[in-house]
């Protein structure tokens, strides 16, 4: 390709637009007004990001003090020693978002579209759990699920706990320190960041979109399928990743739920960090967690198609 | 038969943009590429420099001890204690001997109930402390094992005995020499916590739990143990039960004791490991039996007649929470005060008809049988001597030791 032969540049830059820049002080109004967000990024975000990813790469104990040795060994052995509890974490996660997605898709729908003057009410209800700590919910679900208690009962008297027991998710005759508790402990917890969301998205939908779906003779069902789901496609994937990330590094719900098969990676973390005081395991541990979270992450968003969506 | 389709020439629009393309866009090498790049490769090796910058000092080079004491000029003391470890008013507005202290002395006390956890709390002011930095904090109340850590760190005020005469002449004898801290010179306990084994008759159909040993084998019992996830208390009755000193414990020993528990956890009849939260599932038969700390037992009998305790006849654990100044702390005298009214028998007593623990000061049954006789005949608050020959403390460990124990305890618990 030759553009050589083209006319010299300069008549064009010779005529630039005439236009007006504003002063240098209306230019940084911008700036100015995004100081505080970064500030606040720089403070709590990007400089305990920087020390933890030090920390990782630190040797050392307490007494002798931890100095940066470049070891990155501790990644390997750490994963090599708690990949369990990664796999775990992301299986319960991922299954709790898949529970909220089944449970939270079709309240999020009634809530937008067929709650009428309800609307409202129905969406406090959603958010009223929010108004109690995350740890009195789940302290409450010990005493909803308590071996005698009348949940654990009707179960064992409709035998769904000899089946459960069968799949391996529960434990005898209980529910807690079962994983099933610690699934539904998440699912639970979590289920207001999928509807809330997914509300959103929905409530934008015309509903005479619904109506010119009808008139072109679509059921109800393909209506759905072609016109419903995939404008709602924003907040699903935003309902999903709002589960999913939260759920994978909690550690509550197996703390409190859970037994010792149950523990996943933010117990580990936790124990690591407060209680055995080996500093660089646990921040590597919380990085290759951010890693793999960040990796499924984005395959899931490319996957899903709607980067400009989210 | 291909036909390759000739380009149209370009028009010259078309053609200038492609030449700004060129020169101002991404594929031209501008001044102001070269300085983008110029500033990532900036950015990488700063970055590396942040992270090698960062790192923890080593522990116990704080020079601190000697802070200057404020208490003369500043009537005031802070004080850092656990939740429900200080005796409250029936409406819950008032705290009766914190108050009755201030009257006397005209110090305020800024009461906090801030500590939760032992490793939370280290993790929260160890950072100030090896920067020798005031916590402000002058007086807090942690386990014997991190009491130890903080003492051989270096962090904690020695205590000025001659402000603490009743302290000095009441400490009941059990406590007065532990190895991490002779002499009583940096601690005072604040109560003693007794590890037992504790039950649920109704959970149990009336049996009766009396040892480790039950507790880890017993199949009537299966899925329904909970033991502490302290790992002194847990460890050191399991010992005991192996006919092992906690006192002076092997590595071997150990490890032996770290197994005997883990075949519970793999024959799963251990349901749980707990912190405190284990008194609720307890009281509701979800853990039939357990590993459990005296005072909270003592009062759960209180509301639940069902529960029961035995101190198992190989022996029992003792741990206490002690009363410490941190170093830079600006009240010193203030808080020894503090400590020292509390070994007044009057006030001791009231404190242990209120939380239940087992007081550390002599002479209190007298005053303590004045508010409540019953009490006062509990051995877990009072323990006469036999009892007292019992009672069983854990070893104090080195760093080294402390992480490895740490992590096999850890590693049990699933975490």
């Amino acid at each position: 390709m030759s553009t050589t032969e083209a006319p010299a540049p300069a008549p064009e830059e010779a005529a630039p637009l005439p236009v007006r820049r504003p002063p240098a002080r209306k230019r940084l109004v911008p700036y100015w007004l995004l100081l505080p967000g970064i500030l606040w990024l720089v403070v709590f975000f990007a400089a305990p990001l920087v020390y933890q990813a030090s920390t990782s790469l630190q040797t050392g104990s307490l007494e002798d003090g931890f100095k940066v040795t470049w070891h990155f060994a501790t990644y390997w052995d750490a994963f090599g020693t708690y990949w369990p509890q990664f796999v775990r974490s992301v299986l319960y996660a991922a299954t709790a978002t898949v529970l909220c997605l089944l449970l939270g898709y079709p309240l999020a729908y009634l809530i937008a579209f067929k709650a009428g003057r309800w609307r409202n009410l129905v969406m406090i209800l959603v958010i009223a759990p929010f108004f109690t700590s995350f740890l009195i919910r789940t302290l409450a679900w010990k005493t909803i699920l308590a071996d005698g208690g009348a949940v654990v009962g009707l179960l064992n008297s409709l035998h769904v706990l000899d089946v459960t027991s069968w799949l391996g998710l529960t434990e005898g005759h209980r529910v807690l320190a079962t994983p099933l508790a610690v699934v539904c402990g998440l699912t639970y917890n979590f289920l207001p960041f999928m509807v809330l969301p997914l509300y959103t998205s929905l409530e934008r939908i015309d509903p005479r979109l619904h109506e010119a779906a009808g008139d072109l003779y679509a059921r109800p069902a393909t209506t759905f399928r072609r016109v419903t789901f995939p404008l709602s496609m924003p907040g699903v994937v935003a309902g999903t990743l709002l589960t999913f990330i939260p759920a994978a590094g909690d550690y509550i719900n197996a703390e409190l739920l859970g037994s010792t098969d149950q523990k996943m990676i933010g117990n580990v973390i936790q124990s690591q960090f407060l209680r055995v005081l080996d500093y660089p395991t646990a921040a590597a541990l919380s990085f290759i967690l951010m890693a793999a979270i960040l990796a499924m992450v984005t395959v899931y968003i490319r996957k899903s198609g709607t980067e400009d969506l989210v | 038969m291909e036909h390759h389709q000739q380009p149209e020439p370009l028009s010259p629009p078309e053609l200038a943009a492609l030449r700004r393309s060129m020169t101002d866009g991404r594929l031209a090498m501008t001044r102001r590429s070269l300085l983008r790049a110029g500033g990532a490769a900036a950015a990488v090796i700063g970055g590396a420099g942040a992270l090698s910058a960062c790192g923890i000092p080593p522990a116990g080079r704080t020079d601190a001890a000697g802070s200057a004491d404020h208490s003369a000029a500043e009537k005031r003391v802070t004080f850092s204690n656990w939740t429900e470890y200080m005796d409250v008013s029936d409406d819950g507005k008032h705290r009766p001997t914190l108050e009755t202290f201030t009257r006397r002395t005209g110090i305020e006390v800024k009461y906090t109930e801030d500590i939760n956890d032992n490793d939370e709390f280290f993790g929260k002011v160890q950072a100030q402390l090896a920067a020798g930095q005031d916590t402000g904090r002058d007086l807090i109340v942690l386990t014997d094992w991190m009491c130890a850590r903080m003492i051989s760190f270096g962090w904690i005020q020695t205590l000025d005995q001659a402000n603490l005469p009743h302290a000095y002449a009441q400490l009941s004898a059990q406590f007065r020499t532990p190895a991490w801290d002779p002499g009583r010179a940096h601690s005072y306990p604040w109560q003693g916590i007794p590890a037992i084994i504790a039950y649920n008759k109704k959970a149990t159909g009336g049996r009766k739990v009396e040892s480790i040993t039950q507790l880890l084998e017993d199949p009537q019992l299966k899925g329904r143990v909970g033991f502490l996830s302290e790992m002194r208390d847990s460890v050191g009755l399991t010992l005991l039960d192996m006919g092992k000193r906690p006192e002076d414990v092997t590595a071997d020993e150990y490890d032996a004791a770290i197994a005997r528990i883990q075949k519970g956890v793999d024959t799963k009849q251990i349901r749980r490991f707990t912190g405190n939260d284990y008194t609720n599932d307890l009281d509701k038969g979800d853990i039939a039996a357990c590993v459990a700390w005296a005072g909270d037992i003592v009062q759960l009998q209180h509301d639940n007649p069902a529960i029961a305790y035995t101190i198992p006849k190989a022996g029992y654990m003792t741990s206490t929470d002690n009363l410490m100044v941190p170093n830079r702390a600006r009240h010193k005298k203030n808080a020894e005060r503090l400590i020292d009214f509390f070994y007044e028998p009057k006030n001791a007593a009231r404190l242990a008809a209120y939380i239940n623990y087992t007081c550390p000061v002599d002479g209190v049954r007298e005053e303590l049988a004045k508010i409540d006789k019953a009490l006062a005949e509990n051995p877990l608050i009072l323990p006469d001597e036999e009892m007292a020959a019992r009672s069983h403390s854990f070893r104090a460990l080195s760093g080294k030791e402390s992480k490895e124990f740490t992590q096999k305890y850890s590693d049990l618990t699933g975490a």
